[in-house]
């Protein structure tokens, strides 16, 4: 799914210097994002950079003080409602109601979208694993099983965006595996997700695009190869050896663009990828007993940390 | 307009149910509806008619004295002892139609929308395809239903309680006079009506249920007591002037109410309108 080449062209949301205040407090400073039919958008940001206040938005639960705001070619402020019928949302808490059953609590937002198929409650609770505690209080269910129910409810009504704000917090690795498979398959049938978190590694690999927000505005966005090349335009290696002190030789080799050793492995920036034998010919000829040699691509979370560290380039 | 109408019986249908699956909540409303409506007017309607101490009965019937002439005339009964408990129960009582669906109702309605900001679930509501019209006349309804019907049914019981016990002192059953059809159907809703615009509007403003419950009681009050006068006011009173009271009473609750929609806001649900957040 990852490096879907991220077009404006055809962007389900479409955010364009978006502004939004809560009193003296800044919700959004100036927020831009498109995100395109079909692909998974991945908000990323610390707490407090403007990820809910961004999906309030989206959906029209929230207007902006500036800005503008579309939504399948639609603005939500205008016809909000038309928006908010194709629309899933999971928010960060669950906002079950806690005295009804699942079923009851399925039921309301069944009606609430005008699903009459009583089917569709028992398909999703089934999907995702929720259908034996369906008749149980929800003020009874752990957090994992909260968290299913509220998924489930999101997608009921077949929704052509979901809007996921930390899907996964507080969820066991069962939970969150279901989550993330949930996007993979909603992004698959040509659904649109775009979903905040600030735990990356839950985004690698799923993300078309990202977006790193911070105090209320993007710092950056686009597909995830995209952005690395842009911070890493160099190949870049990983090495390891049996002393570590011995890999410093590499700082000085032809062909090393850059080099980094913090305590362990070293990352090597290179011109080329075609320089590694040479490298490792030239340590071997040292004494340097070396142990792995493997490409490296940067993560997520390296990307999301140069970004906030070095800024936008 | 089905649709809404539809989504706006969904989300009363829903507050229904879980006031329902709320016995600590509806078990004090049924004991005070009890208390009201069958445990007070029943000891004191058979106190007087069945104990027979004309001294006290003498005492309790000068109080009579008090209504105004048409009320007067219009009291039935063979005995001093009968007459008394006629006044008792057509004049005396009807503050309790007032006090009864106002008490349970604010209750309800109190919580209704401060209720979902405090649990979480107006984040829901907010991004649900109801509007604000939908989710507020939802409230209004799904608050109104449970104060509005408890006093039906305690109307009724009242009835038969008063025609078991006052109806053999004054020639037979003689319950709900005119003047309480009046009451019960044409001033007690709109004064209800009234009375949850205001709420409903706190409810939505304020930040948790407590401040939601204190600021309605102190603004109800004043209203009980208007109800409350008014209601005696129909009994005692000319029933055309009733009846014109009421219908000003309805023209002020439809323009409450009209008001009071604009209360609804999906920031206030989301809990951050004029928020420092």
């Amino acid at each position: 799914m990852a490096g879907k080449l991220v077009s404006v062209v055809d962007a389900v949301v479409r955010l364009e210097h978006v502004r939004r205040r809560f009193g003296d407090v800044v919700g959004l400073s100036d927020l831009s994002l498109a995100a395109p039919k079909g692909s998974v958008t991945v908000l990323l940001g610390p707490n407090g950079s403007g990820k809910t206040t961004a999906v309030r938005t989206i959906t029209g639960a929230l207007k902006p003080d500036a800005g503008r705001v579309e939504v399948f070619g639609i603005d939500p402020d205008t016809d909000g409602e038309s928006v908010r019928r194709r629309c899933g949302v999971v928010s960060a808490k669950p906002a079950l109601y806690d005295r009804l059953s699942g079923r009851d609590n399925l039921r309301y937002a069944a009606d609430l979208w005008g699903v009459a198929d009583d089917s569709s409650i028992r398909a999703s609770a089934v999907r995702f694993g929720i259908d034996d505690a369906l008749d149980l209080r929800v003020g009874g269910y752990s957090t994992g099983m909260k968290t299913r129910l509220a998924l489930a409810r999101s997608i009921l009504h077949d929704p052509d965006l979901l809007l996921l704000d930390e899907p996964t917090s507080g969820l066991d690795p069962e939970s969150s595996h279901a989550v993330l498979a949930l996007i993979d398959e909603m992004a698959a049938d040509g659904k649109t997700v775009v979903m905040c978190t600030h735990l990356l590694l839950e985004a690698e690999g799923l993300a078309d695009q990202v977006v790193i927000l911070e105090q209320g505005r993007d710092l950056i966005s686009g597909a995830p190869d995209a952005l690395v090349s842009r911070y890493w335009p160099n190949p870049r290696v990983l090495v390891d050896g049996e002393e570590r002190t011995s890999l410093d030789a590499l700082s000085t080799m032809d062909g090393v663009v850059s080099y980094e050793r913090n305590g362990g492995a070293a990352t090597v920036a290179l011109d080329d990828l075609q320089r590694v034998p040479e490298l490792v010919t030239a340590l071997a000829s040292r004494g340097v007993r070396l142990t792995r040699v493997v490409p490296h691509e940067p993560s997520l979370e390296e990307l999301y940390f140069a970004v906030r560290n070095r800024g936008v380039e | 307009m089905t649709r809404r109408r539809s989504r706006l019986w969904v989300i009363a249908r829903t507050e229904l149910r879980q006031l329902r699956q709320s016995p600590d909540f509806w078990l004090p409303m049924l004991i005070l509806a009890g208390l009201f409506f069958v445990v007070i007017p029943t000891i004191l309607l058979f106190a007087i008619t069945h104990v027979h101490n004309d001294t006290v009965v003498a005492k309790v019937a000068t109080t009579l004295d008090v209504l105004p002439p048409r009320a007067k005339a219009a009291i039935h009964g063979f005995s001093p002892a009968g007459r008394t408990s006629y006044a008792l129960a057509v004049y005396l009582f009807a503050p309790l139609a007032v006090i009864v669906p106002m008490t349970i109702s604010t209750a309800v309605g109190a919580n209704a929308l401060v209720g979902e900001k405090e649990r979480g679930t107006g984040e829901f509501l907010a991004h649900s395809p109801a509007t604000e019209r939908e989710i507020y006349l939802g409230k209004l309804v799904a608050s109104l239903l449970p104060g509005y019907a408890t006093t039906i049914v305690g109307f009724g019981v009242y009835s038969l309680i008063v025609n078991l016990l006052v109806g053999p002192q004054v020639g037979g059953w003689f319950f709900p006079t005119t003047d309480w059809w009046v009451l019960m159907f044409w001033v007690v809703p709109p004064f209800l009506a009234i009375t949850l615009s205001v709420v409903l509007r706190l409810s939505a403003r304020v930040r948790s249920g407590a401040a939601a419950q204190q600021a309605s009681g102190l603004v109800t009050l004043p209203l009980i007591i208007i109800a409350y006068a008014q209601s005696s006011g129909v009994l005692l009173g000319a029933g055309q002037t009733a009846i014109a009271l009421g219908g000003v009473a309805w023209i002020a609750a439809i323009w409450g109410l009209w008001r009071g929609a604009g209360a609804v806001t999906r920031a206030r649900l989301l809990g951050v309108e004029g928020a420092a957040l």
